[in-house]
């Protein structure tokens, strides 16, 4: 066993998992608040990275475009709230999230609409030479993409747990109508959430783009978080990042150890096992809320 | 009184709709302007499209018959792609050829395409073994099937080493799309392998491809002296990045042209520099053609892309070519059946009849833009050229002159797979001697 090389693909795995906790992020909020699963997440991401690349391309500094797509976002935010959610309320969960599908279809179409198909690059200033520590190699990126996360989670996870509006937030999952009963105002309650999600949507969309390319394909990096989900649980934010760091470790030790044997290229349906492993012995996932169902 | 002016009117109509129909070439453009690979298909059909129009503002059509078409929007999709072709293969008189660029969408017509006898022209990618065309009446790999072009990978690697039998003992990584795609030229390159004497370890990448963190250690760890990538779409930039981030040396990196454009390179930003990929059309506007179709569509204002600077692209040439080639096949064949508007299956024999030799290069003002072509009843691929070209931080330049696929491996390999093709389907193989 070279424990050198093992140490470098699980070190390789944890950080390529904090980038799924990152996308893993976005939908956690939106489910916090709404109990809805956001099938537009992806085109969300996609929406925000094309956003940032035009305006950058128009010659706008870095943090002008950072603000100026950022405010865009929120809006773009509150009006699905307004225009989407807000006709919704009470309806089944099931209905909601077939109109977060539709406006996946929309919002891809938009983007393209308005800031064209092609292809970008996208700099954040890092070359992502790897430096070597004791042998092992490890990315610069991942590793300022880890930091990025871990004050995102930081913040997110302070604002749900110690704030009236979070914990206000909380109150609106888990029952819409026995919140609006007690006077939470669930129409700003979701605004703001939405508002947050296009925040988290940019800053996904600009670290996946910087490492993809900003193009169409960004709305697949969705289908790496959906493990994380089914692992961490839908409503949990330190679950989100828990369960990328296991699905990020375990998909790449797999797929280097195991692949050989299962002939290979096993990453996509690994992480899908593992998470329903974990199923298996808690199924509203690590750090999922447990129901209680009273007869 | 009324009902029957209007129905004068609309017979009128009808007819002088025929009439004109009846009169023009009508070539079906099933593009991609939306969705995952609305990049390099605006591009693409944009340049097959500028071509048609040239040809007709230029010389007024082909043997004075005007060139017509209608785009259908496939988004890359096989349904959509075969309601596109349903759509078309019967408008104006009928659809000339398709060329959906999609190897996909081409697997799902091909059978509808030999029953309705309409050309398939899958440039450089599709069903390596269709270049035999005694089997696959009316498919067309035209320029360099996927076989060849991993054939002259290989070549180009064992010129970069100074020689074929420097080969011999080298390791090679063949790093593909996890996908029918990506694992099309595990025999071909397995048979390379084995008349080299080369070490070849096959690591596939789960599609679509966003994450390559494993692989790349794994290639890390075995050192190879070159990667053959064998990537699409977004899995190019990935693996670039991957690359990069393991230190392996992008200069040793050699993809096929699914990898080879603009859109590759740049997604993939600095790590893309230095980074090779094979191409069976070159990039720039150095071509008189393509200066002329500047000068004389843009400059008549008919252009079809929206930014003119794209012009002279990898994919807009690759579309360009497409155009050439489609209007080669037609005018090889008017000489046969006559100037008119002409069938599927009466351009079928044209297009396995081009001969776009250095002559006619030349005379079209694109020499050396792609091989010289010349098809037959049984070679529909017509060259199985492919040239390397590398990604300098802002443009491709190339490295190689054409490279000819190996035919002793690739001959054989076409021959078998295209007669097992035959008694799958009960395909009878066409006797071309007696077709002459």
């Amino acid at each position: 066993m070279d424990w050198l090389f093992f140490t470098e693909v699980l070190v390789g795995g944890l950080l390529a998992g904090v980038m799924y906790s990152l996308v893993a992020l976005g939908f956690v909020l939106i489910y916090k608040a709404s109990g809805v699963f956001n099938f537009a997440q992806g085109a969300m991401v996609l929406f925000a990275a094309l956003t940032f690349v035009s305006i950058q391309a128009m010659g706008v500094p870095f943090w002008l475009t950072f603000f100026i797509t950022l405010v865009i976002m929120v809006a773009l935010g509150l009006a699905i709230e307004r225009v989407v959610l807000r006709p919704m309320v009470n309806q089944p969960p099931i209905s909601l999230f077939m109109a977060t599908i539709g406006l996946a279809f929309f919002l891809e179409g938009l983007a393209q609409m308005l800031w064209g198909a092609d292809v970008h690059g996208l700099n954040l200033g890092f070359n992502d030479e790897p430096f070597d520590v004791g042998g092992v190699f490890i990315s610069s990126f991942d590793v300022f993409a880890a930091a990025i996360c871990a004050v995102l989670v930081g913040s997110l996870a302070l604002f749900f747990n110690k704030t009236r509006l979070g914990r206000a937030l909380r109150a609106v999952a888990d029952d819409h109508q026995a919140a609006m009963s007690v006077g939470i105002p669930l129409k700003q309650i979701w605004a703001i959430v939405w508002g947050v999600a296009g925040f988290v949507a940019l800053v996904c969309g600009l670290l996946w783009g910087s490492r993809l390319g900003v193009q169409f394909a960004l709305t697949l990096v969705v289908l790496k978080a959906l493990p994380v989900l089914i692992l961490g649980g839908f409503t949990s934010v330190p679950g989100a990042i828990i369960g990328g760091l296991i699905i990020g470790a375990g998909e790449k030790l797999a797929e280097v150890y195991l692949g050989p044997i299962l002939s290979g290229g096993i990453e996509n349906w690994f992480p899908y096992v593992l998470a329903l492993l974990f199923l298996l012995v808690r199924p509203e996932g690590l750090f999922g809320e447990k129901h209680i169902e009273r007869v | 009184m009324k009902k029957t002016v209007l129905a004068v009117s609309l017979a009128l109509t009808t007819l002088s709709g025929f009439v004109l129909a009846a009169g023009e070439q009508f070539i079906p453009i099933p593009s991609y302007r939306v969705g995952a690979y609305a990049s390099g298909g605006a591009k693409f059909y944009g340049g097959m499209i500028d071509y048609l129009n040239y040809v007709n503002m230029k010389q007024g059509g082909i043997g004075g018959v005007k060139l017509s078409y209608e785009e259908c929007e496939t988004e890359y999709k096989n349904d959509r792609g075969v309601e596109c072709y349903e759509r078309l293969k019967g408008k104006s008189g009928g659809a000339s050829a398709f060329n959906f660029m999609s190897t996909g969408i081409t697997y799902a017509t091909m059978e509808r395409a030999d029953k309705d006898k309409i050309p398939l022209m899958t440039m450089g990618f599709g069903r390596a073994d269709a270049q035999d065309g005694t089997v696959f009446k009316y498919v067309f790999p035209l320029v360099t099937s996927y076989w060849s072009q991993a054939s002259a990978k290989v070549s180009f690697i064992g010129q970069q080493l100074g020689g074929m039998d420097k080969l011999k003992g080298k390791k090679i990584v063949n790093l593909y799309h996890g996908s029918a795609y990506g694992k099309e030229t595990i025999p071909v390159l397995d048979a390379l392998a084995k008349k080299y004497g080369f070490e070849l370890t096959h690591i596939e990448v789960p599609a679509p491809g966003t994450e390559q963190q494993s692989q790349w250690l794994e290639i890390r760890r075995a050192k190879p002296d070159y990667v053959l990538l064998r990537s699409w779409g977004v899995m190019t930039p990935s693996a670039l990045k991957s690359a990069q981030k393991v230190g392996f040396p992008r200069e040793k990196i050699v993809s096929n042209w699914w990898g080879g454009s603009e859109e590759d390179a740049v997604a993939a930003g600095d790590a893309a520099k230095g980074y090779i990929a094979g191409s069976f059309a070159m990039d720039g506007k150095q071509f008189p053609l393509i200066q002329d179709i500047e000068k004389t569509v843009y400059g008549a204002g008919k252009g079809n892309l929206s930014d003119k600077g794209y012009i002279g692209t990898v994919n807009y040439n690759r579309g360009v070519l497409s155009g050439i080639l489609m209007a080669e096949a037609i005018s090889t064949a008017q000489k046969k059946y006559g100037a008119k508007p002409l069938t599927g299956d009466q351009i079928r024999w044209g297009m396995e009849n081009l001969n776009i030799d250095a002559k006619r290069q030349k005379e079209l003002g694109v020499s050396d833009m792609f091989p010289q072509i010349k098809t037959s009843c049984q070679n529909h691929e017509g060259s199985g050229y492919t040239r390397f070209m590398q990604w300098n931080g802002s443009d491709w330049k190339p490295v190689s002159g054409w490279i000819k696929a190996d035919s002793s491996v690739i001959g054989p390999m076409v021959k078998a797979s295209a007669q097992k093709y035959a008694q799958e389907k009960g395909i009878a193989p066409r006797n071309c001697a007696a077709e002459k």
